[in-house]
């Protein structure tokens, strides 16, 4: 019984390296001119809030405006991955959808890590800084020990 | 703040005479003999003619299978300068004792110990894993090649072209004295003011594009390009092991890339990121560099545990046991492998809230580590065990990695880290692991792929005397660092004061020699197989009654991989089709699309070399020129619109007919 199939299709697919293989297989598609306006004129309103927002004086704390700035900037970050980069939890049979998930996990692991990790070796081991700021180390050198 | 330029030319930079080594004996000594060795090698290839044969078929290839193989010769080189390293460290430490100065000078010994890590680590055993994997997993998913062929001939040529620059270091100028991770402020540009450090920077961050670019690459075929009816739990282990390695690759290397750029700017133009004035700090580079460099370890680990799975239930002739486990341990392993850096400076000072969190999460990798170790045992179980060279590979590499992951459990919790911290101890812990599990794993994989690559097997004999040498001298020459790193004697001593200390270090130089011998017998080996090829021939293209797909087709595999494309209906589908009778079709071939050979590779990666040379002396205009001429040559290829053609259905026939001939012959 021969368990091999003729699939020149399969064939050209493996090997798109040619200049002319510009197709996808597995459902990734390249968006049609209304996705683009779409994404054009979301992320250009997303521009302009913030340029308001500031501009105009429109919250009286600096900070709440830039976390309201912020939030904008996510919501851009999303239109770019829908409209532009075309990701959606189906496309390319779901590949991109969980690559996406994984390297938010790994950022947030290697930001957040850096942060706890720096924030303590900055408290513990940088000299000179508590006896300027009155504060204490976050471990407490035992026996006086420096 | 830069600091005041030392007195450079225009047209050489820093480069002047002073900087060929004519004052060190040993490194004259060592280049003479390069020198005549080289000039005979090239005088053979010219006298023999293969200068073309050479170009067309190999330095321009696109073809996965002779890319692995290039890049197992590479570190197979890179293997003979690391250990020479090793070697020289070795009889340094045996004799520096009570007085005794020993034969290399403190600041000659400070360059060959991260010589020795550098190139161990990024010059050995990143290219014989990303050589195995780029030769075995287009085989294992059934394709034809990798998904971007190109990319793959200029990732072997940077990584390549890393290694040159680091062996030019040796003669021209010097190499970094800093230890293989260069911490600031020491690799700082007023610690090191010399150009070792910038050989180090350069050559990584060439290396590194190559590293990247594979690892994209890989992921892409394995996603990709799987033969009809090969889910992803159909997948060969080794493949999902690649698998996660190659995303661990494009996710940690560019870590290592930013951290690399950011130390070259506060060398090259006096940034203060990891300064100890202007508010950098260096303790974030030591923070970064191991965000990188834990994952690192587990790129390494992770396709030689692949190959030990493919090597148990090959020898043992039966299916893996709990494939399923292997493969959640393999993607558990993947994540945790982010989630323990800290535990490389648990002494630094991030106190007790921080440590521990990070040596329980060091405990808990342990636990599908463990499960894998298992999994091996119970394929063994009951199994009907051939003891060829792979398989004696794996046993030992069981027992010693059992003993090296021990260790690495009791350096993960913190009190006892900051006894053995930066001893010979923690040296001893990860050759442990790294000898007894990389190294072990890919000689094991060597030994079983070789006859795939090169039709015939290499003679048994000469593997087991490279094996017992290998395994009986690891445990002569590190047993004894345990016993001193125990006793308190750190890392990276040109010389002690203590003469009782002196025997453990002769132990482990004898112990180096049996390693030595053990290279030797393989590099004999590789000779004798050679010789006696006629009597090792693998005719069938299925020496060793394989049960994945790269041992469905011939030895060596014909250029297209697979006349047809195979179609998978089961886990281990080698051994499914054979099972089930399968018949290999003699006729209905039709042509075959194949990516053409280009020169763009090695041509950009030699471009590269030059800029990386050029930015290490200080040469700017040869850094402008060159980078220039980098962007012009990539413009340049991508007009190059031949990259395909068709291999004709003519000789698509012939050679499968001569393969019948062939297998007809072996039956008869």
């Amino acid at each position: 019984m021969a368990t091999h199939a003729e699939t020149p299709a399969h064939d050209a697919h493996g090997h798109g390296h040619g200049h002319d293989d510009h197709h996808h297989e597995g459902g990734g598609h390249h968006g049609t001119m209304r996705d683009y306006v779409t994404g054009f004129i979301l992320s250009a309103i997303l521009t302009a809030i913030p340029f308001w927002l500031i501009m105009g004086d429109v919250f009286r704390s600096p900070t709440t405006a830039a976390v309201v700035v912020l939030l904008f900037a996510v919501a851009q970050i999303f239109v770019h991955m829908i409209y532009f980069l075309h990701m959606s939890p189906k496309s390319e049979g779901g590949w991109t959808m969980l690559a996406m998930i994984f390297t938010v996990v790994l950022v947030v692991i290697t930001l957040a890590g850096s942060f706890w990790v720096m924030f303590h070796l900055h408290a513990n081991m940088t000299p000179g800084l508590h006896e300027m700021n009155g504060t204490t180390p976050l471990v407490q050198p035992e026996n006086g020990a420096r | 703040m830069t600091p005041a330029p030392t007195s450079e030319s225009v047209l050489f930079g820093k480069l002047t005479f002073a900087a060929l080594p004519f004052h060190e004996p040993i490194l004259i000594a060592t280049f003479a003999a390069v020198a005549i060795g080289g000039v005979g090698v090239l005088g053979a290839m010219t006298y023999y003619r293969v200068w073309g044969v050479l170009w067309r078929d190999w330095l321009t290839s696109i073809d996965h299978k002779k890319i692995g193989i290039m890049y197992v010769v590479l570190g197979l080189i890179m293997l003979l300068r690391g250990f020479a390293d090793a070697v020289m460290m070795r009889i340094q430490q045996a004799i520096a004792h009570g007085g005794a100065e020993g034969y290399l000078p403190p600041h000659h010994y400070d360059q060959i110990f991260t010589a020795h890590g550098v190139i161990m680590i990024f010059f050995v055993a990143m290219p014989l894993v990303t050589g195995l994997m780029n030769y075995v997993v287009p085989l294992q998913i059934g394709a034809r090649d990798v998904a971007f062929p190109f990319l793959n001939n200029f990732s072997f040529w940077m990584t390549a072209g890393g290694a040159i620059l680091v062996m030019a270091s040796l003669f021209i100028g010097e190499f970094a004295a800093t230890g293989w991770l260069a911490y600031p402020p020491l690799s700082g540009i007023h610690a090191s003011p010399g150009v070792g450090v910038d050989y180090y920077i350069w050559a990584l961050q060439i290396a590194g594009v190559g590293t990247l670019l594979s690892g994209v690459n890989l992921v892409a075929t394995i996603v990709k390009m799987r033969a009809p009816g090969m889910t992803m739990m159909r997948m060969p282990v080794f493949t999902w092991t690649a698998l996660c390695t190659n995303v661990l690759i494009v996710a940690a290397f560019p870590v290592l890339t930013a951290v690399l750029a950011l130390l070259s700017l506060d060398r090259y133009v006096g940034t203060a990121f990891f300064t100890n004035d202007f508010g950098g700090s260096a303790m974030m580079y030591v923070n970064l560099i191991w965000i990188w460099g834990h994952p690192e370890v587990y790129i390494l680990i992770l396709p030689a545990f692949g190959i030990f799975s493919e090597v148990v239930s090959t020898y043992c002739g039966k299916r893996l046991f709990g494939y399923a486990s292997m493969v959640y341990a393999t993607v558990v392993i993947t994540i945790l492998s982010y989630l323990v850096w800290l535990h490389h400076f648990f002494t630094m000072g991030s106190g007790a809230s921080v440590n521990s969190f990070f040596g329980i999460t060091t405990m808990i990798i342990s636990i599908p580590t463990g499960a894998k170790i298992f999994n091996w045992l119970f394929t063994m179980y009951r199994g009907r065990i051939r003891f060829d060279v792979p398989m004696l590979w794996t046993i030992s590499f069981m027992v010693t990695f059992v003993i090296g992951g021990m260790t690495g459990v009791l350096l993960a919790v913190p009190p006892a880290d900051f006894v053995l911290h930066n001893s010979l101890f923690l040296i001893a812990h990860f050759h442990n692991v790294i000898i007894g599990g990389v190294l072990f794993g890919l000689f094991a994989g060597i030994t079983y792929w070789f006859p795939k690559a090169f039709g015939f097997k290499l003679d048994p004999f000469w593997g087991k005397v490279s094996f017992w040498c290998w395994t009986i001298g690891f445990y002569i020459a590190f047993m004894p660092l345990y016993v001193l790193g125990l006793m308190g004697v750190t890392r990276r001593m040109s010389k002690f004061e203590d003469p009782s200390l002196q025997i453990w270090f002769v132990i482990a130089a004898l112990g180096a020699a049996l390693i030595a011998a053990g290279i030797a017998a393989f590099l004999w080996q590789l000779f004798v197989s050679f010789q006696k090829r006629e009597s090792l021939l693998d005719v069938t293209g299925d020496p060793w009654d394989g049960r994945t797909l790269e041992w469905s087709t011939s030895s060596p595999p014909p250029a297209y991989n697979f006349a047809f494309t195979p179609v998978v209906h089961d886990l281990d589908a080698w051994h499914d089709m054979k099972k089930r009778g399968y018949v290999r079709p003699t006729e209905g071939f039709i042509p075959i699309h194949m990516p053409k050979n280009t020169w763009a590779g090695i041509v950009l990666a030699g471009i590269s070399v030059v800029c990386g040379f050029a930015l290490v002396w200080h040469i700017w205009w040869l850094v402008a020129a060159s980078f220039a001429l980098l962007l012009a040559t990539v413009i340049l290829h991508t007009f190059n619109y031949a990259r395909d053609f068709h291999i004709p259905a003519s000789e698509v026939i012939e050679t499968e007919r001569a393969r019948t001939r062939l297998l007809a012959s072996a039956k008869a």
